[in-house]
């Protein structure tokens, strides 16, 4: 620690008077963006159910057929959520109104641009790379499965299965592939062109630009572009979002930012408690050794005030008996005396 | 508990023979889940529920339970509330064992179990609330474990190490105050990071003051029950006089009921602040009521009632009732009102097994206690080190 006192305070000043303004300044963390990293757009609009790819995901993933056949209707009939052995599943929703067809959403890792996962790990089993994918390092996995409790959008599965090495296991935005220069499977496989892969700059570019040219079928809304931060999965439709099981009108501070506030508190708990409880200590003590003294006190001064009455008390007592001692030797010499004269006077009268 | 052996008794007593039952089956089910079938084959977690009673009680209610330790520690050492000493030992005791067996627990939970250390040793991930929790709770466990060594060092009549330790009291206390704060508040942290699954009712930016606050109460509950049980069970043992105890007993539920009042206040303060008045008036709202006026405001009732009129059953009844309630807002907040918005289907029971495990270690629990207890100065003091710390 080489920064001055001076400094120090002046920082936290500053941090203080201009934490609305400069995210830049001490404290306020300004999130890095991610500039060129990759994304996917999901088009409602455009999605018909033919659920190509859970199919293409499931292939490139070497995760096992389908449980239900594609074209299948039935599949629809309750919400699927991932698992280990579907990264991505399409979900129908009704509309409420009714009045227009069902619309389907792809759901998968949306690959936060702040991921709770990441942040909630105490071992840093997951990593948001620059280019988008949030990636998950099993080497390192303890298994508590905070981040599986933590993720908001329900996208995390786990291998309860697997007795010794269970792990985390999600939509990877087929990173491989990315590194390779091909598309995720997902996007390669529609057929609708429901999923594009691109520069998440572009794609936010290119779903304003749909939104535009349709605004009577286009919510003016991406959803993804802020939410709890932003994620890298970009998903717009004419359905509001709250229908499509997604967080509507949800804040754009990102939700490791909440999860962590707390933190902030730690530094000062290790560094008041020491203080507050030695001086605690030291004044319960120091009352006791008071109170101890006091009392020392008060049985001597207890111890003397007797010693004392008792010295008086006999020094009364010998005064007393000295008087009397007096009194009674007068009281004799009289007497004699008496007793003298009395025996001279009967001499005389004699003689 | 009723049937106590003394040390030297007999071995084939009802109390016995149930628990030893208990864990016998216990012992087949940690070996079907470590060895055979793992977490899939014995526990109804899924993906939903990644957290089930393993973490609800045995780690957070657990936790939770065993804060007598540092509230009676620290009000004897740090506070000059002498005359608690005679409780300070069990307490002790109970959080040593306590958090010992919330590590136990947490064992069975994680997928990678053999994994425990990598927090520390690996990758810390110090943005993470429950790197926090970890790193308190070890460092918890090792000053506990150095707290109780003067019962274990006296019986053993290792002196010299036992007057080295009796002089760490005072760090010690402190060190065990701080750590408390800290875990116990961000046990109540880790779930600040889920506003959108874990109901309103039960979701605050206060979570950490909430845990904190509760689990002193609960602390206190525990030393209560537990006193009065060890002092029935283990009368033998037991120094003080049946007039002198039920003085401390009063005195603990005097703190219990001040504790619960703040604690229904500062949950009151958050439903006012958020302005969440309108969600007692659902379902989940009934709930939250039970939990709040049943396990809340009536055992701090009850507290208030039993230290102005000196009724010990109401004292008693109050505790268990404070205990009740902590396990019932751990379970709420970690369980029963989390994916509160899912629907009946997706939600989560423990199985069997899981249930059974959290006995089994509660048993042993109960069975290391009772082995301590008989053997080691923990109810009454040592001859030969009396009035010392």
């Amino acid at each position: 620690m080489t920064i001055s006192r001076r400094g120090f305070l002046g920082g936290l000043a500053a941090g203080t008077l201009a934490a609305g303004t400069a995210a830049a300044s001490a404290g306020v963390k300004k999130l890095p963006g991610w500039p060129d990293s990759y994304g996917l757009l999901h088009d409602t609009n455009l999605c018909v159910g033919c659920r190509r790819c859970e199919e293409a995901c499931k292939r490139v993933n070497g995760l096992p057929e389908p449980a239900v056949p594609l074209g299948d209707e039935s599949v629809f009939d309750k919400m699927r959520r991932t698992s280990k052995d579907d990264y991505t599943v399409v979900n129908r929703y009704r509309r409420a109104d009714g009045g227009r067809p069902a619309v389907y959403r792809k759901h998968q890792c949306m690959h936060c641009q702040d991921p709770c996962c990441a942040s909630v790990c105490f071992v840093q089993a997951f990593e948001k790379t620059p280019q988008g994918p949030v990636l998950y390092h099993p080497e390192r996995c303890v298994g508590c499965r905070y981040c599986v409790m933590a993720c908001p959008y329900y996208a995390l599965a786990y291998e309860y299965e697997q007795v010794w090495t269970p792990r985390v296991v999600r939509c990877t935005m087929c990173y491989p592939r990315i590194k390779k220069g091909q598309q995720p499977g997902c996007a390669e496989a529609c057929p609708m062109g429901a999923i594009t892969f691109g520069r998440r700059s572009d794609l936010l570019k290119l779903a304003r630009q749909r939104i535009r040219k349709q605004p009577d079928r286009y919510i003016d809304h991406i959803y993804g572009e802020h939410e709890f931060g932003g994620t890298s999965w970009l998903t717009i439709g004419g359905t509001p979002f709250g229908e499509l099981g997604l967080h509507e009108g949800a804040v754009p501070t990102p939700l490791p930012e909440i999860g962590s506030s707390y933190l902030s508190v730690v530094p000062l708990v290790i560094t008041i408690y020491p203080g507050l409880l030695a001086g605690f200590y030291a004044f319960s003590r120091r009352r006791e050794q008071l109170s101890r003294k006091e009392t020392r006190e008060a049985v001597a001064a207890a111890l003397e005030r007797a010693r004392q009455e008792a010295e008086n008390k006999l020094q009364a007592a010998a005064e007393k008996a000295k008087k009397e001692k007096e009194k009674a030797v007068a009281q004799a010499v009289k007497k004699a005396v008496e007793e003298a004269k009395k025996q001279a006077g009967q001499t005389g009268q004699e003689a | 508990m009723s049937q106590p052996a003394t040390a030297t008794g007999k071995l084939l007593t009802p109390f016995n023979l149930i628990t030893a039952a208990i864990l016998a089956v216990g012992g087949v089910i940690t070996v079907l889940r470590f060895f055979v079938s793992g977490l899939a084959g014995t526990t109804n977690l899924t993906d939903t529920y990644p957290w089930g009673l393993w973490i609800g009680f045995d780690v957070m209610s657990g936790v939770a339970l065993a804060a007598g330790g540092f509230v009676i520690s620290s009000a004897v050492y740090l506070f000059g509330m002498k005359e608690y000493k005679p409780l300070v030992r069990p307490a002790i005791l109970t959080g040593f064992l306590g958090y010992s067996l919330v590590v136990v627990g947490l064992l069975y939970d994680l997928g990678r179990w053999y994994r425990l250390p990598y927090p520390f040793v690996v990758k810390p991930g110090p943005t993470s609330m429950l790197f926090e929790v970890g790193l308190c709770v070890a460092l918890y466990l090792t000053t506990l474990a150095i707290e109780f060594s003067p019962a274990a060092l006296e019986w053993l009549g290792w002196k010299r190490l036992r007057q080295l330790v009796g002089s760490l009291t005072i760090a010690l206390t402190i060190l065990g105050l701080i750590l408390s704060t800290m875990h116990q508040s961000s046990l109540g942290a880790l779930f600040l990071i889920t506003p959108t699954k874990l109901h309103p009712l039960w979701y605050s930016s206060h979570l950490p003051v909430h845990f904190f606050i509760s689990a002193v109460a609960g602390g206190l509950g525990m030393i209560i029950i537990e006193s009065a049980l060890s002092h029935r069970v283990f009368h033998d043992q037991v120094e003080i006089s049946g007039e002198r105890f039920s003085q401390l007993t009063v005195g603990l539920a005097k703190a219990a009921a001040v504790t619960l009042a703040v604690y229904l206040a500062v949950k009151v303060i958050g439903i006012a602040m958020d302005d969440k008045w309108h969600w007692l008036a659902s379902g989940y709202g009934g709930w939250y009521l039970v939990e709040m006026l049943g396990f809340v405001a009536l055992p701090c009732f009850l507290f208030v009632i039993g230290y102005r009129e000196r009724r010990l059953g109401a004292i008693r009844v109050a505790a268990v009732l404070t205990v009740l309630g902590i396990v019932l807002n751990r379970l709420n907040v970690a369980i029963f009102a989390f994916n509160w918005q899912l629907p009946a289907a997706e939600r989560y029971f423990p199985s069997w097994m899981e249930l059974w495990v959290t006995v089994s270690i509660v048993t042993a629990g109960v069975w290391i206690f009772r082995f301590i207890v008989k053997r080691m100065p923990i109810l009454h003091e040592h001859p030969e080190w009396r009035g010392q710390h």
